[in-house]
C-alpha cells in the first residue's frame, strides 16, 4: 500500500521529502476515514513529496508493542525529523497541517 | 496459611471462583484471594505499594499456581521492574525467557501526540490480546492505567474506551489488577471505580505524629465474605506481608504446664511452680527496679530448658543487655550463641505500631520461639495513643496465645500509686501482673515485689523484697513488725536487733538460773539436816522402844523366877 517517489530523496524542487506510516485497524471507520484524509492532505499540499505505508495492526501485532500503539489511528511523520504523532482520523486539517509544519 | 486452609475455604464457597495471590495473609482476608477472571482495582497514594502488590500477584501466580501473567506497565520500563523484583529475589528476565511472565511498557507522552479527529483505543486491545495469547496468561496487571488520562486529552472516547476494556477483559476470563492513584475524596483520581466493580482494595499510607503504618482495606468484593478492617501490611525484602487482624472469639486452647520465671522464690510466690505455659505476664515497675533483669531470668530459664526465646528490645541493644546481665551473673550471650536466644532490638519509633505488630508476627512465624518477651511496650505509647497500643497488644497476646507462647511484657509505670492498676490499660488481658514496687525510707530504695493478678492459682498475697545480688536475683520476705514493713537495711536493723534482745535475754536467763541453784542447794542442805535431825528422834524413839521391850523382859523373867523359886519352896 505504498504510494510513489523515491525513497530518501529531496522533491523534484530540492525541498524535503516526508515519510509517513498509517497504522489502522482494519476497515473501521476511523480507519478508513483516516487514509481518505491523509491522502487528500498529500496529493493537496505535497504532492510528490512523500512516501505513506500504511499497516493495518490486527494483521502485525507485532508492531502494536514495538512501535508503542495505544490509540489508533496512528499517523507517524518518520522524516522529516523530529517524529511527530498525530492520533485519530485525521479530520481536523488544519492541525494537521500545523503539526507537519506545512502551515504555520 | 497451608494449602489444607486454602482447600477449606475454596470448598465452603464454592459460588465465586477465587485465584490465590500468595500475598501472605492477603489470601486469609480474602478467603482465598481475588475474583477469578475478573478485574480487581487497586487503589491508593503514591508509594503505598500498588506496584509491588500487582508485581507480586503476577510472579506469584506464575511461580506458585502455574498461570502465567502479562504485566503492563504505564509508568516503569521492563528494566526497572525487574530490578526492582531483583531485590525480592525474583528473575523477571528469566521469567519472560520461560514464557511464564510478559512485561510490556507502554509509553504515551501528551507533548509528543496530536490528537486530530476522533480515534479509539483499539491499538492497546490488540496489545494486550497479542501479549495475552503469546503466553497463554491467565492474569493481567495494567498499572496504572490512569496514565492514559494524562496522555490522551479527549476523556469522553478514553472512558467510553476503558469501560470496553473492562469487559473485555472478563471475556477473556482473565484475573485483572488494575491499579489506580488515589484522589482527593474519591478512591482514584480519575474514577475507575466506576468501571470495576467487583472487588476494591485500598492501600494507605497513614502517617501519624511522623511515623508511617500502612493499611490494607477490601472496600468492597461483590458476592464474597471478607474482612472490613484496615489490616496492616508491610513491605520488606520479602514483598508485601499483610497481619490478619486476630479473630476476635476468646477460644484459645489452654496448658496446665508451667514454666518456672527463673527465680526460685518468684515461683514459690506463684503456687509453687511458676507462670503457665502460654499465659501472658506483665512486668511493670518504676525506673530502675528491675523490669529487665526480671526478664532476663525469664530468658535464662526457658533457654536453660533448651526453649527458643525471642526477644524484643525497644530501649537497649542486645550487646548492653548481655552486658549488663552479666552485672547479675546471667550469661545470655551463651544462648545467643546457641541460637536459642534472639534479639529484635529498634527503636519504636521505626515504625508504627502495626509495622511493629506485622514484623513481631514474622519473625515468630519464623523463628517459632516458645516465650517471647517485649521490653519495655511503655516506648510503644511514643507512637500510639494507649488505645491503640491495647488494641495492638490484645492482638499480640491473641495470637501469642493461639501459639501457645508464652510472653513477657515489661512496663515502666509513672506512676507509684498503687492504685494506678492500669497500666497501659493492659492489666486486664495479661494472665500474670507482677508489680515492682519503689520502697522509700531512712534515705534509701529498695525493691518490693508484689504479685498483682496471677490467673488461676493460688498466688502469694505478700509484699517481698526484691534483691538483685551479682549472683542473680532474690525475694526475700520483708519485715512485718510492730513498725510496720521495713526493708533494705532498716530490715537488716531489725534484724541486728532482735538478734540483740536474743542475746539479752540469754544473760538475763543465765543469771536467773544461777539464783535459782544457789536456792535449791540452800534447801537442799536444809533438807539434809532436817533429815539428820529427824533420824536421831527416830533413833532416840526406836532406844526407848527397845528399853523398854528389854525392860519388859527383864521383868517378866524376873517374874517367873519369883515364881518358880516359891514353887520349890513348897
Amino acid at each position: 500500500m505504498s504510494q510513489s517517489a523515491p525513497e530518501d530523496a529531496n522533491g523534484p524542487d530540492g525541498s524535503e521529502l516526508y515519510r509517513f506510516r498509517l497504522y489502522v485497524t482494519g476497515a473501521s471507520t476511523y480507519s478508513v476515514r483516516a487514509i481518505a484524509n491523509i491522502k487528500h492532505i498529500c496529493e493537496t499540499h505535497l504532492p510528490g513529496r512523500y512516501t505513506l505505508t500504511i499497516i493495518d495492526v490486527h494483521q502485525q501485532k507485532q508492531f502494536a508493542e514495538s512501535v508503542q500503539i495505544i490509540a489508533l489511528p496512528l499517523l507517524i511523520k518518520e522524516a522529516p525529523w523530529p517524529e511527530r504523532r498525530f492520533i485519530g482520523d485525521l479530520s481536523d486539517t488544519d492541525k494537521v497541517l500545523k503539526g507537519l509544519g506545512i502551515i504555520g | 496459611m497451608n494449602s489444607s486452609n486454602y482447600q477449606k475455604v475454596i470448598q465452603s464457597l464454592p459460588a465465586l471462583p477465587k485465584a490465590l495471590t500468595g500475598i501472605s495473609g492477603f489470601d486469609e482476608i480474602t478467603n482465598g484471594g481475588l475474583p477469578k477472571g475478573r478485574p480487581t482495582l487497586v487503589c491508593g497514594g503514591p508509594g503505598c505499594g500498588k506496584t509491588l502488590f500487582s508485581l507480586e500477584f503476577i510472579v506469584r501466580g506464575a511461580l506458585e499456581f502455574n498461570e502465567p501473567g502479562v504485566f503492563v506497565a504505564f509508568e516503569e520500563k521492563a528494566d526497572e521492574l525487574a530490578a526492582n523484583m531483583a531485590s525480592l529475589g525474583y528473575d523477571l528476565i528469566q521469567m519472560q525467557n520461560d514464557q511464564l511472565l510478559k512485561i510490556d511498557h507502554v509509553h504515551i507522552d501528551r507533548s509528543e501526540i496530536e490528537e486530530t479527529g476522533e480515534y479509539d483505543l483499539e491499538g492497546l486491545f490488540i496489545r494486550l490480546g497479542y501479549a495475552i495469547d503469546s503466553i497463554g496468561a491467565k492474569r493481567v496487571v495494567l498499572d496504572t492505567i490512569e496514565n492514559l488520562f494524562s496522555g490522551l486529552p479527549n476523556h469522553a472516547i478514553l472512558r467510553s474506551e476503558l469501560r470496553r476494556l473492562f469487559t473485555w477483559l472478563k471475556e477473556k476470563g482473565v484475573t485483572a489488577i488494575i491499579t489506580g492513584e488515589q484522589g482527593t475524596g474519591t478512591l482514584t483520581r480519575d474514577g475507575l471505580e466506576e468501571y470495576v466493580s467487583d472487588c476494591v482494595i485500598l492501600l494507605q499510607h497513614r502517617v501519624v505524629d511522623q511515623i508511617s503504618t500502612r493499611l490494607l482495606r477490601i472496600v468492597k468484593y461483590r458476592g464474597s465474605v471478607h474482612g472490613t478492617n484496615e489490616y496492616p501490611y508491610l513491605i520488606d525484602e520479602d514483598g508485601i506481608s499483610v497481619l490478619p487482624v486476630t479473630s476476635l472469639t476468646l477460644d484459645h486452647p489452654v496448658s496446665e504446664e508451667r514454666v518456672s520465671s527463673g527465680i526460685p522464690a518468684l515461683d514459690k510466690m506463684l503456687d509453687g511452680q511458676g507462670f503457665y505455659k502460654g499465659s501472658s505476664i506483665l512486668v511493670s515497675g518504676t525506673a530502675g527496679t528491675g523490669k529487665t533483669s526480671m526478664a532476663a531470668s525469664f530468658v535464662h530459664a526457658a533457654c536453660q530448658r533448651g526453649e527458643r526465646v525471642l526477644y524484643f528490645a525497644f530501649e537497649e541493644s542486645p550487646q548492653q543487655i548481655c552486658r549488663n546481665m552479666r552485672s547479675i551473673g546471667i550469661d545470655l550471650q551463651a544462648h545467643m550463641e546457641k541460637g536459642l536466644l534472639r534479639f529484635q532490638a529498634s527503636r519504636p519509633t521505626l515504625n508504627g505500631l502495626e509495622m511493629h505488630l506485622v514484623t513481631i508476627h514474622k519473625l515468630i512465624n519464623e523463628f517459632k520461639p516458645q516465650a517471647v518477651v517485649l521490653d519495655p511496650i511503655t516506648n510503644l505509647v511514643t507512637i500510639g495513643s494507649l488505645r491503640e497500643v491495647r488494641s495492638m497488644l490484645i492482638r499480640l497476646i491473641d495470637f501469642l496465645q493461639s501459639e501457645q507462647i508464652t510472653v513477657l511484657f515489661t512496663a515502666l509505670s509513672l506512676h507509684t500509686i498503687i492504685n494506678e492498676q492500669t497500666d497501659e490499660g493492659v492489666s486486664s488481658l495479661v494472665d500474670a501482673w507482677l508489680l515492682v514496687r519503689d520502697i522509700e525510707s531512712n534515705g534509701e530504695r529498695n525493691r518490693g515485689l508484689y504479685v498483682m493478678k496471677s490467673r488461676g492459682m493460688k498466688h502469694s498475697n505478700q509484699v517481698r523484697e526484691f534483691v538483685i545480688t551479682n549472683t542473680g536475683m532474690d525475694l526475700i520476705d520483708v519485715y512485718l513488725g510492730s513498725e510496720g514493713v521495713l526493708t533494705g537495711s532498716a530490715r537488716e536493723a531489725q534484724q541486728l536487733q532482735k538478734a540483740t534482745e536474743v542475746a539479752l535475754r540469754g544473760h538475763a536467763l543465765t543469771h536467773k538460773d544461777r539464783e535459782i541453784e544457789r536456792k535449791r542447794l540452800v534447801l537442799e542442805s536444809k533438807i539434809a539436816s532436817l533429815k539428820e535431825e529427824f533420824e536421831s528422834v527416830q533413833d532416840e524413839l526406836n532406844r526407848t522402844f527397845v528399853e523398854e521391850d528389854l525392860r519388859k523382859e527383864i521383868i517378866e523373867q524376873n517374874r517367873d523366877q519369883l515364881i518358880r523359886n516359891r514353887h520349890n519352896d513348897e
